[in-house]
């Protein structure tokens, strides 16, 4: 697993250095502080081990919604001004990686949102940038394109309400979603 | 067009907002004209206080003091009862007197005067025939005459404001007179719905909603209620911003990958132009009055920062140096300025550039304000300011001396755009 995840790692700077774009090297001045981990919500989720078999039917009994799978995990936490995914999440987007690759039907959206401070379009576009920044790291680990789309909600639909950094930490974040949820 | 607009309000009683705006009014310096606005003869038994609503009007503006007529008896209604030497002991320099009749056919006469108190003569002299549901209206036209004669610039009063209330997870649409009263819903959603932009003609809004579960740029006809895409490309659609001729509008699309400027048509019809090109997020168009330029935010430079560049494209000029976050743009009425969201020490305020000198005013003192909005006149800018966790409307002098603050009864209110002149 962590020689997946260092390819991974390797992959997406080696993406961002080809790019122009200004705020795909953003580096992440405080990670890890302050911001909520879905991945140690779930004992043992870090591991990645929790994920139960991928050939289930996402119907009723779907990994997906089973609390203990760490597939049920759907949260991505930014920092601020940054769309770096942090490596406290690696071994829940690794888990949906996998999902996706074993599942062929399966499809997911990733939802790109940001906390309520700065204008709302510029936000709205923040948004979408820390969205593909989740879809970079499935697309890298093997999960095709065209099964992976993004949206931003950018500022309009927070997880947590209040002007603190404790509620701002928990709506910057990309969310995923599967196709018939 | 009158009857539709009928059909169309009566068609909006039932969506008739509950929760009107309040004024609160701060100014700090600046001459203030000295007005008498005595109460019109017959004006008791109508449905409204025309005298009212017009020394609110100009109140509300912080450039008038309203002058008490307590005392003077009999009050004037007649340019033969004006005695100049009571309203000279006030200290008023203008005096308003008027009188209200209803006509045979149930319509009501509003015949107002404009007097100069220290020259004793008139200064203007008009009448309206209305019907009594127009009241409201005539009192803000005769505040706009009043306030064009007083002070040279034309008045607002006349115009309407958009903006976004959220209650819980329902959001509305709604559009309400320059003074917060007369608040229509005209558009109701259980997803968000961002950055309205009138036409400039005024029929028209152009908005991105999200009810396709994406945000996708609409625009609405506001007399007809009709709606149609304009840009709905895969990706975001968002940030519409009209060209004066009201035939195309400057939107953000990420149809080709990340976020950039594109030319739509109001018809919704034709391939959209693209008019940047860069790795960077290009977002949040305002076009000069006069159809030159397009200023734009952009993080091409690695800070957002506010840019223009030729309307259909071209290279691009930074306008903004100072701090880290300049972003959101509009234009003034005359071109001149741009008002523009600043933040500095992780506040975010309404800031002025003047073009010609590149001089940067910051106007407001709030944490986390937005979406400023010129008034017509370009006396006012408009804007969302954050108090006690909720969004409320705010409204700020061009020379940052009178502030206004347009309370909410309930909800989060968000998103406002200042109306043209006309426009109904």
């Amino acid at each position: 697993m962590k020689t997946i995840w260092t390819a991974v790692v390797v992959a997406i700077a080696l993406a961002a250095c080809s790019s122009k774009d200004p705020k795909k090297d953003v580096p992440v001045s405080e990670a890890g502080k302050g911001s909520p981990s879905s991945a140690a919500a779930t004992p043992g989720a870090g591991s990645g081990t929790a994920t139960k078999p991928v050939t289930q039917p996402a119907i009723a009994g779907s990994p997906l919604k089973d609390p203990k799978n760490i597939l049920s995990q759907r949260t991505v936490y930014f920092e601020y001004d940054s769309n770096v995914v942090k490596d406290e999440f690696r071994a829940l987007l690794q888990a949906h990686a996998k999902y996706l690759v074993e599942n062929r039907d399966a499809r997911v959206s990733i939802e790109g949102h940001t906390d309520e401070r700065g204008s709302r379009e510029y936000n709205l576009a923040l948004g979408q940038r820390r969205a593909e920044a989740v879809k970079r790291v499935l697309t890298v680990l093997g999960v095709p394109e065209a099964r992976v789309e993004t949206v931003s909600f950018g500022e309009e639909k927070p997880e947590a309400t209040g002007g603190s950094e404790q509620a701002w930490s928990k709506n910057r974040r990309g969310v995923l979603r599967y196709a018939g949820e | 067009m009158r009857q539709l607009l009928a059909l169309f309000a009566a068609a909006l009683l039932s969506l008739q907002a509950k929760a009107q705006l309040s004024i609160d009014i701060t100014t700090s310096g600046g001459r203030q004209i000295p007005i008498a606005v005595v109460p019109f003869a017959g004006e008791a038994a109508q449905p409204l206080s025309v005298s009212g609503v017009v020394g609110a009007d100009l109140a509300r503006t912080g450039q008038f003091r309203l002058v008490s007529s307590a005392g003077v008896s009999p009050l004037p209604s007649e340019p033969s009862e004006v005695g100049f030497g009571d309203w000279q002991a006030r200290t008023a320099e203008a005096l308003v007197i008027g009188r209200m009749e209803r006509q045979a056919d149930g319509r009501v006469e509003v015949r107002f005067r404009l007097f100069d108190v220290q020259r004793q003569s008139q200064i203007a002299s008009l009448s309206y025939v209305v019907p009594a549901s127009q009241l409201r209206a005539t009192a803000h036209r005769i505040a706009d005459v009043i306030y064009e004669k007083l002070t040279g610039d034309r008045g607002v009063f006349s115009t309407r404001i958009i903006y976004v209330v959220r209650r819980a997870a329902r959001y509305e649409l709604q559009v309400a007179d320059a003074d917060g009263e007369n608040a229509q819903t005209v558009l109701a959603s259980d997803e968000p719905i961002l950055s309205p932009a009138w036409s400039p003609d005024g029929a028209q809004v152009a908005y991105v909603s999200f009810d396709q579960k994406r945000p996708v740029v609409v625009v609405q006809n506001l007399a007809l209620g009709t709606t149609r895409p304009v840009a709905s490309f895969r990706g975001n659609n968002s940030a519409p911003a009209w060209y004066p001729s009201g035939s195309a509008l400057a939107v953000t699309l990420t149809r080709d990958g990340n976020a950039q400027l594109y030319r739509v048509d109001a018809s919704g019809k034709g391939d959209p132009a693209r008019l940047t090109t860069n790795a960077g997020i290009d977002t949040e168009s305002t076009v000069s009055p006069d159809g030159k330029w397009i200023a734009f935010t952009s993080d091409r430079g690695g800070s957002p920062q506010v840019y223009r560049m030729p309307t259909d494209g071209g290279p691009a000029q930074r306008l903004t140096f100072e701090g880290t976050y300049n972003v959101r743009p509009r234009y003034s009425p005359d071109g001149k300025l741009l008002a523009f969201v600043q933040r500095e020490a992780g506040k975010f305020r309404i800031a002025v550039l003047e073009l010609s000198s590149g001089q940067v005013t910051v106007l407001t003192d709030g944490g986390l304000d937005d979406s400023p909005s010129f008034a017509p006149n370009g006396k006012m800018i408009l804007y969302e300011t954050k108090s006690g966790g909720r969004g409320q409307l705010a409204a700020v002098s061009v020379d940052g001396r009178v502030r206004q603050r347009l309370a909410s009864a309930a909800g989060d209110v968000r998103d406002p755009a200042w109306g043209p002149f006309g426009g109904r």
